[in-house]
Order: structure tokens, then C-alpha cells, then sequence
């Protein structure tokens, strides 16, 4: 055993980010296959597949440490595990599209090497990606075949045997498809279903699907577990990768905990509760404590009502959201990712045209004003895509400090740039901000990820500001830029700012806001005093969107 | 930017040499100076060839006399020199079309077409006898910059508003103004005195001065280096320029900071429109001095090998112009002393375009450019 | 693994299926106002053409009874239109834009007359001027493969890699023209004979001009059609044609399942060399036996409009093609005395200079663009070099 794949009995004692698992649901690997045995669940042949020691760095990010998984012929193994705890990258070293580091992979027993999903596929390893690689434009047919065509000639494809394989391919896992349907005009179910019969249309004995139901709707998610369970009935092994708790406790036969690139535990499911799993995969390490005050709110600053906005593919992701910032207060939304919050905060600052409702700014309708006009009332914002939205890579340190301002004085005068302007705002908010730069002329696109981040939130918090809107401010820095840049909201909120904060990080969420909403699916499902606010259960909410205890507070 | 480029053909700004590339100054002028000499290396390699295929033999001191005719024709004394810089005026002002073009993200590839546009509007004021002295110089000036933008605005606002890539339309309208212009030239504008077809002289006062006596350098230069520098202030040193250049690199930024992209579309590509129908204007008003029928110029793609070269700012314009100036006007000299056809140049053009946009290529052929510091350009690729 | 009778049931069932589909489009068709439109207008030309209405009979007149007899002229103007459509089609489907068709075109239509003078002395007729095809062919794929190289391995801006071309194709046509060429006199190849249709036929009703245009022709445009059909098949169903689509619709999606990106691309942006080249084939030696510098005149660019306007399909790209092809050769029906319209119209328009009908095509294809375009869809990674490490 590697250090990676420790039970809980080891790291406990450190108070160390593993150390949550505090409650005995997780047992060591070993006892669990024992259990199993006896269970007469997993027979004594070889795993089906197994990865040892696991090892993969980004840039500044170590996101798989030692990480150790071993998947049986015919279970259903969920890895369960926060956005970016290094559940994707994991997967994408085991369907040959990274290579790890370090580490092993061993398929039926003997050794491989996976160098692109070729290999991956020659060896009975199907994927469904989290963003489906399907051709929208295609038919079902074109798109299960493409790779391994079913050739009537050398040149020709046979689309008919294909159509026909497919359609029994599907009877078998017991549903029914038309394989000259267009893709892009199907249900996101269906085209997940199409994934699917992809992967097995390849011989796939191994499948990994990831986050498989976070676009499914409740009653499709139902559907494609009874697939998933034939399939394992018929003895394909399924790696099954979420975040939500009751959904893997409702399909997985073992459960495999990862946190921050390393696996802290193993559980299982007929035993485990989902307070368990949440507080084994939330964690509550070493906090970064924020020292703040008792927040003292003023008059309402930003007031959102029944707003509805759609994503770029014209779905509903936002769903009649209301609340209010008052001024010196921080509204945080925790949420999983993709819960519509970016489109939210596009639409409240005027990147994106909302479906309806209403978005106020001291008490003035700004419903889809422009981003200038948001700019003059006083509105900031960080966006989540620092280098799309929020810097010109490009440009140097001093232009990026001044891209909402630079055709007011003092910057330009008549439309002419004050080149000193520039350079003295600089020379000013560079040190006020620790931007750790050579100077203020080289590309912004050079400096780390926390520096640039710095560099927004200078350019944003040095203007006159009532509203500050934190879309995901710290995601991706290292610790130092992200206990600066918690201060530096904190204090904008003593001076009286609103701030409404986004994060997917429950800790800074918990840390930072004095109230709390969480968003699911595009809703608001509760907002909590922050005083009020339990890790566990909003943890919960999180993942399930239900608020099951009552002691919630409704929105204003 | 208007959201999609729909006929397919798309320009990432970050790609254009000397925009996105992250490499610093020095890496610049030295790939520079590498695709220069590379390019007129191929050039030798391919007057050699050419010796051999024109049944003269094969001889590897060709080359050299050619390079050394060429030099001599563009720089051997003051006539060679004003030479040099008449041919490089129209040149700058094109590449500074193509640049301020390129640096808003669109590809003007309608030069020909602005330039003709320059040229005609510039020859009818200017042979119209209505204005005197140097007023009626600057008025025929101004009427080649108009015309100019008018072929540039069709092609911006059709992008604003119908998303019709300006590649395609651009190129299209060049034969169209081509065409057009030939009719105006040979009937409707026609000198009755002229014994081929042509619009009538441009009137003394309307023409750009000689410079210095004894060459003919005319003062249209000074008009390029003057809009050169005004491109770079426009560019560089203004909030409208500020705007050109983010929604050229990052459309997205842009409307964060809340620019008006179609606007700047429609604007930007009018005024690179007027840069390359300035050319036109001062073309004739200092060498031409009327507009002739079949008038057959190939300013749009010369404006491009100029802009590429140049990096895409102002200055390195001027800089490049003046070498493919030099080098076309000691093509003739070459020709007599070695006979061979002066297209060779374009050629040479050619392949140093190619190589600068193999930058890449380069930069890692050259061991000590190599990877240093270029996250700026694969992050603002990304 | 299928028993051959269930096989045979399949082919009946696709027929079947394949008729089911026809019998929609009609349907579909039947409903379309546009249908009607084009049957009023049919109507209203015969009408005004037997009424001898002056200016709209005149121009009906014109259509219906004069035109047809020079027929042929509009798919010879179309040819080179099409085949560099062709060309963009199999560039752009894998993702790579190609602007330097022009070139291309150019430089094989100069090799192609070259080689066609130097090789006829030695092969005879019939021989140089295969072997020219040929080399007119492989002049234009290795500037494919210097594109190729450009914008997908070198990651190049793919319209700066296109100008590359056409700046080289420019100079390099001009030098040699100038250095073996017009100092020396060389004449061209005979050029490849024209297929007589015979008067009999050509004059039937209704159809005889039709057969006329497509027949009326030398080899290279006479195979258009047939070219065009075969790789509008091949692209929509054959395995090459699917992968292709992938690769240029979602590459990521094609690398999930093994397909090798750069390789498709590559093969594909050199393979449409092949058509750009008989483009320029056509034009030194079935059209004008002759070479001029930048005699290309733009047909590359139009191609690419032809392309656009006919969704990146090569049937819908051939009906640009041909529409440009028409628009050229009722300019050129206007200015021969035997084929140009009668009454007041016929009056008018010898008045106005071919210049000016000159400019119509080019004036077409931006009005298509500005129209059609704004509704078409390219394929979605067309242009987008592709980078296997970017994270998705």
C-alpha cells in the first residue's frame, strides 16, 4: 500500500485535510475486498484493472498524488470527490488522453502502457466524457461508428449493418434508439445513452463515465441507472465518478474517496450515510480563518428578482432567482460548479441579455444595461474567467490596470492617452496590491496566476465601488494570493461595499459571507444567516439541493 | 466583434506575427533579420536555378551580381535613393492599411481595391480646375483618403451587419473598383486629348512637389512617414486606439471593459480603407498624375507582406517598405546587368513572408531564442 | 455473422427507405413558397417572352431563346469556380481554411502550360497533355503541403498562410513566364479537344441545351459533374467523408475515438491540391491554351464564395458555381451580336461598356455572401488549429 491509499486510521491524528474521516465508515482497502469476498460479491480473479501510485503535476497544480484504484470485473466503483479534487485528471491518464507522471496501470493483471485512447480502446476502456464528444451534426449511427466503421467496401461504410448493430446494441441495454436521428436535435439523456453505446459499440469491458448526471434530469437519471446496472449485471466494469452523495450511494458497490489529488478513503455504500461521504469528501482541514467583523448591512445595493437567464445553447440555466445585497454585507452563493452561477453573474453584469426578471442597483432598474453603464454606477466585478474576460493577456501590467477606464481622465484627455496616468496608477497599486511583477510594462500573460488575479482585483477595487460582484476569485491561486484577496474583500465590505460573492468553495463561501445561498440547478434553494451556517449540511444541500432540516431561512 | 465569422474564415490576432508573440523586441528583430536573409538566400539558390533552366549554365557568382546590381540601383547615389523612397510611399501606406487592420483582428485584403479607389478620386479632383495652389494638393489628397475609406466602409459595414467575412468581400470589390474605374477612366472621365485612355493630368498645383532637385522624390513620402506616425499615435497613444487594439486581441475583454465592438469593426476597417486610398492619392498626384484605363497595381498584397513584416506596428512598416522599396528599384539595374525579370523580387517577398510566418519554426531552430519567456504568447493563444 | 437473406431484405429496405426520403423532400418541396415563386417566374418569362413585351419579354427572350445555344459557356465559366470549391470543401471540412486557392490555381495552370509546351514535341498530342495534368496537379499539392505544413503544424495564422501562397504563386507564375516564356516564344500544347455534340441533340426541346452545356465540352469540364457527385458521396458516405466531417466539426471528439487529427487534416488540404490543380489544368489547356499572368482572375475567391453559398456541400457549391458561370456568360451573350437580346433592352445594353457586366459576377458573389452567408454554418472547427494538449 502506498501512502496515497491509507485509511483513515493513519492521517487522523495529523488534523491533516484527510483527517475528516473521523467516523469509522471508511474501512481499509483490504478489510472492504475481505468484506466483499465474504459477501460472495467479488470473485478471487484479478481486478479488472488497477492503477498504482498514480502521479500527475500542472503547472503549480498536483492534481493526482499516489493515488491507488483497483476496479473489479462487474462493480459499479464510484470515485467520489469535489470539483477538482483530481477525479477527471484521473480518468483522463487511464483513457490515455494525459500520461501520468508516475505510476503504473496493470488491465486484467499485466502491465500497460496508454499512450493515446487508442490504447485505451484496444484494451476494453470506454469513456464518456463529462462534455460529451458527440458531433452534434451527425446522426446516432455516425457518431457510434466513427473510429471503428462498420465498411461495407473498402470505401463505403455499411450504415445499415451499423444501424442495425446499434439498435440491438441498445435493445440489449434495453432501450430503443432511431440511429438516423440527428444528435444535436436529441435529449442530453439520450445523447449520454449514445456515449455510452459508443464506448460498447468499441467492446468496451471497462467504462468510466464522468459526472454522468449532472445534465440529467431526475427521471433520466433513473433511467440511464438501470442501463448501468445491466451493463454491470452483464459483467462490465463501471467506474463511476460524481459528486453527489445519494446518487452514489444509490448505484455504486464501493466507493472510493478522493480529496485534493489523493485518495482519503474507501466506504461502502450498504453501510455508509451520506453525512459520512460529505464530510469525507468536503473535508473541514486547516481552515484559512479570516478575521472579520460582525457584518453592520445598510440599505439594499443590489436587488435581484425572478431573473432567468439562458446558457450559449439557449437552455434555461438560471431558473427565477431573487435576493439582495445590502451594503456592508458579503452574499455568498456556494454551489456546485455549473449550477448556473456564471450565467447568473453574466446577466447581473451586463455580459449576458437575461430571459426575464429584474436586476436593481440602489434602488435603479440596470436589468441588461451595458457593462460601462454597470462600470459608472459603481458596479465591479471579478469575473470567472480572469483570462478571458478580465485581462488582455497581451498587454502590459499598467494598460490592464486601466481597461474599464482608460477613456476617462486622468488616463485620456480629449481621447488622448496620458501615457503617466498609466504609469502612475501603477507605480501606485502595484505595491498596494503585492502584484509581484518585474515592472509595469511586461505582458500580463506572464506572470503567475495569482499576479494576474491581483491585477484585477487592483483595477476593480481601486475605483469607487458600491457593488463588487467575486465570481470564483481565489479558484486556481496558490494560499498567499488567496488569503490577500480575502482580506481585501473583507475589507471592502467594512467600507460599506456590497459584495456578492460566488465561489464553489464551500470553505471560502463559510469564511467570508454573512449570508448564504446555494444554488442548485439554477435555483436558489435557501439562504442562511451565516452564523447559522453548518458545514455538513450545506455541504449537503450542495451536492443534493435538498434542505431537509427546517431551520432555514427563506430569501428576502 | 460581431459574434461569429460565418463564412469560416477566421483571424486570430494572436497569430499575426509581431501582435500576440510575447518573445520580446529582441527576438523579433533578430527572426526578422533571419527571414530577411533567408528569404534572399532562396533568391539566389533560385537565380541559379533560373540561370540553368534558361539554358545560360550554371554559375554560382550570378546571384552576386545580381544582389550587387540591385544594391547599386537602389542606394548608388541621390536619383537611386529618391527612387527608392518613391517606390516605398504607396508601399508604407498600404502596409499601414493592412496594419491598422490586423490590429482590430480583421484581414484587409481590399488594398487594391482602396488604392484604385485613392487613385481615381485623388486624379479627378486634382485635375479639376477649380481650386488653386497648395489648397488644391491637400483637397485631392483628402478626396483619395475618402475614396479610399468608401471602399473600406462596404466591406466593414457588410461585417457589422450581414457577417460577410471581409477576406472574400474585400478581394471582390477589387474588381469591382478595377472594373468600374476602367469604365470611368476610358468614357465618362476620358481626356479627349489623350491618345490612350486616361483621365485628364492632375493640374501643377494639385501635384506633390519634387523634393530634391535633380531626383524625383516626390514629397509623398513625407505625407507616409507623417500618417505613419499619426497611425501610431492613433493606435498607441489614443482611448480609440486602446479600444482597436483589446478588440483586435481579446473580444471578450472588450466587452468587459465596455467597448462597442461592431462599431470599431465598421470604423477600423474604413480608415485602413483611406490608408490604402491615401496611397492611391499620393501615387498619382507624385508619379502617375492622372488615372490610367487598365491601371494594373498590386498594392493589397504588397500591403500585407509590408504589414508582416513590419510586425504589424507603424514603424516596422515604414522599415519593411523601404527595403521591398529598395529592393524593387533596383530590380531594373538588375535586369540590365544580368537579365533577370525583376518578378524575382516578389518572389524574395514571398519567402520572407513565409519565413516570418513560420516564426515559430525559427524560434526554435535558433538555439538561443528558444522558449524564453513565451507563456504570454501560448496563454494569449489559448 | 447475417444470413445473405436478411442482407438482401436490408438493400430492399434501405431502397425502400431511400424512396420514403425522396418522396419527403418532395413533400417538403411541394410546401416551400420559393417552389412557387420559381414556377410564376418560369411562367411569367414565357409569357412576356411570346408576348414580345419589350424590356422583361426582351430579357425572357433572351434566357429562353438565345442563351441556350452558347450553354456550353456557362459551365466552362463554372469549371474553375467549382473545382476550386472543390478544393475549399476538402479543406475546410477537415478545418483548415484555404485562402490560397487563387494561387494554387495559378501556379499549376503556368506548370501545367509548361509542361504541356515542353512535353509536346517529345509525347505527342494526347500524351503531353495528360502528363501536363499531371504536373499541373502535383505543382498545385506541393503548395497544398506548404499550407498544410503551415497551419497545422506550424500553427500559423491559416489566412497569413494562405497569402504566403498567393504572394508566391503571383511572383513565381510572373518570373517564369517572364524567363521561359514570353522571351522565348514558347507556344502552348494543342489544346485538349472539345466534345461536338451533335446538332441533332443539341437542338432538342426543353433538354437539348442542358445536354449541350454539360456535353459541349473538353475532358476536364465534361468530368466535372461526374467529380463533384463523387465527392459529394464519398464525403457522405464513406468512411474517409465521415471522419473528415468529425475532424473538422469536433477534433476532439475524433481524438477520443483514435482518429488521428493532423493526419486527416493533412491528407485531406494535399489531396484538394489535386482539384485546384485541374482548375488551373483547365485553364491553360482546355480553355485558353495560353498563359497570362494572373490570369486566374479571381476564380479562386469565387470559388470559396461558391463554397460558402453552397453550405461547404459539393452539389450546393457546383449550383454556385454554375450561377457565377451563368452570370459570366450572359456578359459575354450580350456582347455577341447572334446571342444578345433584341428590342429596347438589346438597345441598351450595347450602349453600356462590358466593363460594367464585367463586374457582375463580382458584385453576385458579395451579395450571396452579405445574403446567404449570414444563415450558413461552417464547419464548426474550420480555422482552429488544433492543439491535442490543450485541456478541453
Amino acid at each position: 500500500m502506498t501512502e496515497g491509499q491509507t485509511g483513515q486510521s493513519d492521517i487522523a491524528p495529523t488534523g491533516d485535510a484527510a483527517a475528516d474521516a473521523a467516523q469509522p465508515v471508511a474501512a481499509p482497502a483490504t478489510a472492504e475486498e475481505i468484506a466483499a469476498v465474504l459477501a460472495g460479491k467479488a470473485s478471487v480473479v484479478a481486478p479488472a484493472l488497477e492503477m498504482r501510485g498514480i502521479t500527475k503535476r500542472f503547472p503549480g497544480v498536483l492534481a493526482n498524488d499516489h493515488i491507488d484504484l483497483e476496479i473489479r470485473p462487474g462493480e459499479i466503483h464510484a470515485l467520489l470527490g469535489e470539483n477538482g479534487a483530481g477525479k477527471s485528471t484521473l480518468m483522463n491518464i487511464l483513457y490515455g488522453l494525459l500520461t501520468p507522471d508516475e505510476g503504473e496501470i496493470l488491465i486484467a493483471g499485466t502491465q500497460v502502457k496508454l499512450r493515446d485512447p487508442n490504447d485505451a480502446i484496444k484494451r476494453g476502456i470506454g469513456m464518456v466524457h463529462q462534455h460529451f464528444m458527440l458531433v452534434p451534426v451527425f446522426t446516432v449511427a455516425e457518431n457510434v461508428i466513427l473510429g471503428t466503421e462498420t465498411m461495407a467496401n473498402p470505401i463505403f461504410i455499411d450504415a445499415h449493418a451499423a444501424d442495425r448493430r446499434i439498435r440491438d446494441l441498445a435493445k440489449s441495454l434495453g432501450f430503443s434508439i432511431d440511429p438516423s436521428a440527428i444528435v444535436g436535435d436529441l435529449s442530453v439523456g439520450l445523447q449520454q445513452r449514445i456515449e455510452i453505446l459508443k464506448a460498447l459499440y468499441r467492446g468496451a469491458k471497462v467504462l468510466i463515465l464522468d459526472e454522468p448526471t449532472a445534465v440529467l434530469t431526475p427521471q433520466e437519471t433513473v433511467e440511464i441507472f438501470a442501463v448501468l446496472r445491466r451493463l454491470a449485471a452483464e459483467g462490465t466494469s463501471i467506474v463511476f465518478i460524481s459528486h453527489k452523495l445519494y446518487e452514489v450511494l444509490e448505484i455504486a458497490d464501493r466507493i472510493t474517496v478522493i480529496r485534493r489529488g489523493k485518495v482519503v478513503g474507501h466506504a461502502d455504500p450498504k453501510t455508509a450515510t451520506e453525512e459520512d461521504l460529505a464530510t469525507m469528501m468536503v473535508g473541514r482541514g486547516v481552515s484559512l480563518s479570516v478575521e472579520k467583523t460582525p457584518a453592520k448591512p445598510g440599505d439594499v445595493a443590489l436587488a435581484v428578482s425572478d431573473l432567468s437567464v439562458a446558457d450559449d445553447q439557449g437552455s434555461r440555466v438560471v431558473d427565477g432567482c431573487s435576493f439582495e445585497v445590502r451594503m456592508g454585507e458579503i452574499f455568498g452563493i456556494a454551489g456546485v460548479g455549473g449550477n448556473g452561477q456564471d450565467e447568473m453573474v453574466e446577466a447581473i453584469t451586463g455580459l449576458r441579455r437575461p430571459l426575464s426578471g429584474q436586476v436593481k442597483m440602489a434602488g435603479a432598474d440596470v436589468t441588461a444595461h451595458s457593462p460601462r453603464d454597470l462600470d459608472h454606477r459603481g458596479l465591479a466585478y471579478i469575473p470567472a474567467d480572469r483570462q478571458r474576460y478580465g485581462l488582455v493577456l497581451a498587454f502590459p501590467v499598467d494598460d490592464n490596470l486601466a481597461l474599464t477606464d482608460y477613456h476617462e481622465p486622468p488616463f485620456s484627455n480629449y481621447g488622448v492617452l496620458v501615457d503617466s496616468a498609466f504609469h502612475e496608477r501603477a507605480q501606485k497599486l502595484i505595491p498596494e496590491f503585492d502584484i509581484r511583477t518585474p515592472s509595469d510594462s511586461v505582458a500580463v500573460g506572464t506572470l503567475s496566476g495569482g499576479n494576474q488575479q491581483k491585477v484585477i482585483v487592483a483595477r476593480e477595487f481601486s475605483k469607487p465601488i458600491k457593488v463588487l460582484v467575486a465570481d470564483q476569485p481565489t479558484r486556481g491561486l496558490d494560499v498567499g494570493s488567496i488569503e490577500f484577496i480575502h482580506k481585501q474583500i473583507i475589507a471592502k465590505r467594512d467600507a460599506g461595499t456590497a459584495v456578492l460573492l460566488v465561489s464553489a468553495e464551500l470553505d471560502e463561501v463559510l469564511e467570508l459571507s454573512d449570508r448564504i445561498g446555494v444554488m442548485y440547478r439554477g435555483k436558489l434553494v435557501t439562504v442562511i444567516d451565516a452564523k447559522d451556517a453548518d458545514k455538513d449540511r450545506i455541504g449537503l444541500i450542495m451536492a443534493t439541493g435538498r434542505t431537509g432540516a427546517t431551520s432555514e431561512t427563506e430569501a428576502p | 466583434m460581431p459574434d461569429a465569422t460565418p463564412s469560416g474564415l477566421t483571424i486570430d490576432t494572436t497569430k499575426v506575427p509581431g501582435i500576440g508573440t510575447g518573445g520580446g523586441r529582441r527576438g523579433l528583430l533578430v527572426t526578422t533579420i533571419l527571414a530577411i536573409v533567408l528569404g534572399l538566400l532562396l533568391g539566389a539558390v533560385l537565380i541559379v536555378i533560373s540561370e540553368v533552366m534558361s539554358g545560360r549554365g550554371f554559375d554560382l557568382a550570378v546571384p552576386f551580381k545580381a544582389y550587387q546590381a540591385l544594391i547599386e540601383g537602389s542606394l548608388k547615389d541621390a536619383r537611386a535613393i529618391g527612387s527608392t523612397l518613391n517606390i516605398a510611399t504607396p508601399l508604407i501606406l498600404s502596409g499601414l492599411a493592412v496594419t491598422f487592420g490586423f490590429r482590430a483582428g480583421l484581414f484587409n485584403i481590399g488594398g487594391n481595391g482602396q488604392f484604385l479607389m485613392g487613385a481615381f478620386f485623388a486624379a479627378i479632383v486634382g485635375a479639376a480646375p477649380i481650386f488653386q495652389g497648395p489648397l488644391h494638393m491637400v483637397l485631392a489628397i483628402l478626396a483619395g483618403l475618402l475614396g479610399g475609406m468608401l471602399w473600406g466602409f462596404i466591406p466593414g459595414i457588410l461585417k457589422a451587419w450581414r457577417g460577410a467575412h471581409e477576406v472574400v468581400t474585400t478581394i471582390m470589390l477589387n474588381y469591382v473598383a478595377y472594373l468600374l474605374l476602367n469604365e470611368l477612366a476610358s468614357r465618362v472621365f476620358r481626356d479627349p486629348t489623350a491618345t490612350f485612355a486616361k483621365t485628364r493630368d492632375v493640374t501643377a498645383d494639385a501635384q506633390l512637389p519634387i523634393l530634391i532637385e535633380g531626383t524625383r522624390l516626390h514629397a509623398g513620402i513625407l505625407v507616409a512617414l507623417l500618417t505613419a506616425f499619426l497611425v501610431w499615435f492613433l493606435l498607441f497613444k489614443t482611448a480609440l486606439g486602446f479600444e482597436i487594439r483589446t478588440v483586435g486581441i481579446n473580444a471578450f475583454a472588450a466587452r468587459y471593459a465596455g467597448m462597442k465592438a461592431a462599431f470599431i469593426a465598421v470604423l477600423t476597417m474604413s480608415l485602413s480603407g483611406g490608408l490604402a486610398g491615401l496611397g492611391g492619392a499620393v501615387e498619382n498626384l507624385g508619379v502617375t498624375k492622372g488615372y490610367p484605363a487598365e491601371y494594373i497595381v498590386n498594392y493589397g498584397f504588397d500591403g500585407i507582406a509590408v504589414a508582416l513584416l513590419g510586425r504589424s506596428h507603424p514603424f516596422g512598416v515604414v522599415g519593411a517598405a523601404v527595403l521591398f522599396g529598395a529592393l524593387r528599384a533596383g530590380a531594373g539595374s538588375m535586369q540590365r546587368a544580368t537579365g533577370i525579370p525583376i518578378d524575382i523580387i516578389t518572389i524574395v517577398q514571398a519567402f520572407i513572408i513565409l519565413f516570418v510566418a513560420a516564426e515559430p519554426v525559427l524560434r526554435r531552430a535558433v538555439p538561443w531564442l528558444r522558449s524564453r519567456r513565451t507563456p504570454a504568447a501560448s496563454a494569449a493563444g489559448a | 455473422m447475417a444470413p445473405i437473406t436478411a442482407d438482401a431484405s436490408c438493400k430492399r429496405g434501405r431502397r425502400m427507405m431511400d424512396r420514403a426520403v425522396w418522396r419527403a423532400r418532395l413533400r417538403r418541396a411541394a410546401r416551400s413558397r420559393w417552389t412557387y415563386v420559381l414556377i410564376a417566374i418560369v411562367a411569367v418569362m414565357y409569357i412576356t417572352a411570346a408576348l414580345h413585351t419589350p424590356w422583361i419579354g426582351d430579357f425572357s427572350d433572351w434566357v429562353i431563346n438565345r442563351v441556350p445555344p452558347i450553354s456550353y459557356l456557362i459551365l466552362a465559366y463554372a469549371v474553375p469556380i467549382a473545382l476550386a470549391a472543390m478544393c475549399g470543401i476538402m479543406c475546410e471540412r477537415s478545418g483548415v481554411t484555404n485562402i490560397g486557392i487563387e494561387g494554387m490555381i495559378l501556379t499549376s495552370a503556368f506548370v501545367g502550360f509548361l509542361a504541356g509546351a515542353y512535353l509536346d514535341p517529345i509525347l505527342g498530342t494526347p500524351g503531353a497533355a495528360i502528363a501536363a495534368i499531371l504536373f499541373a496537379i502535383l505543382a498545385s499539392m506541393l503548395l497544398s503541403a506548404l499550407h498544410a505544413w503551415l497551419s497545422i503544424s506550424v500553427k500559423a495564422d491559416q489566412i497569413i498562410s494562405g497569402t504566403v501562397i498567393i504572394i508566391l504563386a503571383y511572383g513565381g507564375t510572373a518570373f517564369f513566364n517572364q524567363l521561359l516564356v514570353s522571351t522565348t516564344g514558347l507556344h502552348g500544347t494543342k489544346i485538349l479537344p472539345k466534345f461536338q455534340v451533335p446538332h441533332d441533340i443539341a437542338n432538342l426541346p426543353v433538354i437539348g441545351w442542358i445536354i449541350n452545356a454539360i456535353f459541349n465540352q473538353g475532358p476536364i469540364a465534361m468530368s466535372l459533374v461526374f467529380i463533384v457527385i463523387l465527392l459529394h458521396v464519398l464525403l457522405f458516405r464513406s468512411r474517409w467523408g465521415l471522419r473528415t466531417r468529425a475532424v473538422g466539426e469536433h477534433p476532439k471528439a475524433a481524438d477520443t475515438v483514435g482518429i488521428d487529427v493532423y493526419f486527416v487534416r493533412y491528407r485531406n488540404v494535399i489531396l484538394g491540391g489535386i482539384f485546384a490543380g485541374l482548375a488551373g489544368a483547365f485553364l491553360t489547356l482546355e480553355q485558353f491554351n495560353s498563359f497570362q499572368d494572373q490570369m486566374t482572375g479571381g476564380v479562386g475567391f469565387i470559388g470559396l464564395a461558391a463554397m460558402i453559398f453552397g453550405r461547404w456541400k459539393p452539389i450546393g457549391a457546383l449550383l454556385g458555381a454554375l450561377l457565377f458561370g451563368a452570370a459570366q456568360a450572359m456578359q459575354i451573350a450580350a456582347r455577341i451580336p447572334s446571342s444578345a437580346p433584341g428590342g429596347p433592352l438589346g438597345a441598351f445594353i450595347a450602349t453600356v461598356d462590358p466593363q460594367i457586366f464585367g463586374m457582375i459576377p463580382y458584385i453576385i458573389t458579395i451579395v450571396v455572401l452579405a445574403g446567404v452567408v449570414g444563415r450558413a454554418i461552417p464547419p464548426k472547427a474550420d480555422g482552429i488549429p488544433y492543439d491535442k494538449e490543450a485541456r478541453a
